[in-house]
């Protein structure tokens, strides 16, 4: 029997029904283990609570103290979040050239002929590099946070040092694969003219990649921004070692206007990166 | 004189960054430096030395006995049920929000050319401009601030999570649902107009099988995300592995951590694992 060629792989049968009973029995299971009350929920229970709560939010406190102090921890999340993303860069890119496969097999590597030894010490390279970079992203920004304020003491820098190295490894392994995808064609010009390893990266490599690894690292700087906004709980500065205060000590107005403060700057920090984003690509 | 017009692949006709831009940038950067107090010696003065010393000393070796092991087993079901709890709500609260935030849905384009008058396609842009605004300030507060605020509201334990979740995410996927649903490509949906098919029949039969791999591919990529918001979340109060996480590091237990730290690298690799299976065959 013929079969018409359709875009999609043919699914088996077995499939839909599978995903569908173990995403049912999945969410039953969850359900009874966070014992969320679905008729105390329905009888108002927990919404009477939010609300009451909402209710003390307003009116926002917009006394000029008030006002400043959101601006000056508005500023110094920004300048967290603008200064660990740069950190995360810099570490990204040499973790991401040291992660890309293509520099140390295939066409581009055995065209040195390297001997076996070498071959080994790129593999165990590549290998190597993608650990760091995995546990670095797998450990999350506020985990990080805590450590290196135990290390290096409260304030913003502990921060910075977070946001660097969680996003590092997130930028790292994107890098890699940007770096993998390129346009092997130019690589191999380049290397039959006699370029080494380094030619290849900053004139075939590098400018074929740069617009989609600028992209990544501004898209990156949105995400730091909340990211950034939410390290001070452990006593990394910015906003939320002032949320933080606020909502222990119910200060609820004044939370309101901090929470104000972040909602503006992320919404501004989002503008600002697709504005640019939309510049360089 | 004329240079003969070479496609430029960088900026086709678009101004580049002025260099008054990449000033203003520089700028910028050097007061966020100073803000942001960055001094890398602060990393090699011999008291950071001596708490590196006493963190890598008290982790190592990782506590791995079998009382702890049987312990984890109990946060780590946790952080999963909030993260799939938490998805459930995202979905309740993202989807019909979407869809009402959709403007070929709402007010734009084939569903709606000859529908009423001016006053009626305007009436109709009030629920798109509230849905839109409600997803831009459920998404842009982030998740951990929600957490914070429900513990307040409604006290400690996974409940809270489960509610910061399905905020923040619901959010998230109502944004991105409604920029699928009106980047599908529209003429499938003329030509069911054209043979006659009503407003329903367009979203069911034209919108939505052309949406659906999309949608549930990115609902699974936040699912992932989930898992380890949900890890993250306990950090204030809001249980599952973050909770643990917190509790052993303020009582320096570094030994703790670290297999804390492991399982959650474990935790989050299986489900990109699961989640990417998944994913390649749904959009396939």
């Amino acid at each position: 029997m013929a079969r018409v060629a359709t875009g999609a792989a043919p699914q088996p049968r077995w499939w839909p029904p599978l995903v569908t009973a173990g995403a049912v029995a999945l969410v039953l299971w969850s359900w009874a283990g966070t014992g969320i009350d679905v008729r105390a929920l329905l009888a108002g229970e927990a919404l009477r609570h939010v609300a009451a709560y909402v209710a003390r939010l307003f009116p926002p406190d917009l006394s000029p103290a008030a006002l400043s102090d959101a601006a000056r921890g508005a500023w110094e999340t920004f300048a967290i979040s603008l200064v660990g993303s740069a950190l995360a860069v810099a570490l990204a890119v040499p973790l991401g050239l040291g992660a890309t496969r293509t520099l140390y097999r295939g066409p581009l590597a055995e065209a040195r002929r390297p001997g076996p030894a070498r071959m080994a010490l790129g593999v165990a390279l590549v290998g190597l590099v993608r650990v760091i970079l995995a546990v670095c992203r797998t450990v999350p920004e506020i985990a990080w946070a805590l450590v290196f304020v135990f290390v290096v003491g409260l304030g913003p820098f502990p921060g910075v040092l977070a946001l660097g190295i969680h996003t590092g490894g997130v930028l790292g392994k994107l890098f890699a694969e940007v770096l993998e995808d390129v346009d092997p064609r130019p690589l191999e010009a380049l290397q039959a003219a006699g370029a080494g390893r380094a030619g290849i990266v900053l004139y075939g490599i590098l400018p074929q990649a740069l617009p989609q690894l600028v992209s990544y690292a501004l898209y990156r700087w949105e995400v730091n921004i909340r990211a950034a906004a939410v390290l001070g709980f452990v006593g990394a500065g910015g906003l939320g070692q002032r949320i933080h205060v606020a909502i222990s000590l119910f200060h609820e107005q004044q939370l309101l206007t901090l929470i104000l403060a972040v909602y503006v700057m992320v919404t501004l920090v989002d503008g600002l990166s697709a504005w640019l984003r939309a510049r360089l690509a | 004189m004329a240079w003969p017009a070479v496609p430029s692949p960088a900026s086709p006709g678009r101004p580049r960054l002025s260099r008054l831009l990449v000033l203003a940038l520089g700028a910028t950067f050097v007061l966020a430096l100073r803000e942001a107090e960055v001094d890398p010696r602060l990393l090699l003065q011999p008291e950071a030395r001596a708490n590196v010393a006493r963190f890598v000393a008290g982790a190592l070796p990782p506590r791995l006995d079998a009382d702890f092991i049987a312990f984890l087993a109990r946060p780590v079901a946790e952080t999963i049920q909030i993260s799939v709890m938490g998805m459930v709500l995202a979905l309740a609260i993202g989807l019909p929000l979407g869809m009402l935030a959709t403007s070929s849905l709402t007010w734009r384009g084939i569903l709606h050319e000859q529908a009423g008058g001016p006053v009626r396609r305007l009436l109709a842009l009030l629920p798109w401009g509230l849905a839109r605004g409600t997803l831009s300030v459920f998404r842009s507060i982030p998740e951990y601030v929600w957490a914070f605020m429900f513990v307040r509201a409604v006290g400690l334990g996974p409940f809270p999570g489960v509610l910061a979740l399905g905020v923040a995410y619901g959010g998230m996927l109502g944004k991105v649902y409604s920029e699928i649903l009106e980047g599908v490509d529209p003429q499938p949906l003329e030509a069911l107009h054209a043979g006659g098919a009503g407003r329903s029949g367009v979203v069911l039969y034209g919108l939505l099988p052309q949406a659906l791999p999309h949608l549930v591919s990115y609902t699974l990529y936040r699912w992932e995300c989930a898992i380890r918001a949900s890890a993250i979340m306990g950090f204030v109060g809001a249980g599952g592995l973050g909770q643990q996480i917190e509790l052993s590091m303020r009582m320096f237990q570094f030994d703790e951590v670290l297999t804390l730290l492991a399982v959650l690298l474990l935790l989050v690799a299986t489900v990109e694992l699961v989640s990417g299976y998944i994913r390649a065959r749904v959009v396939g």
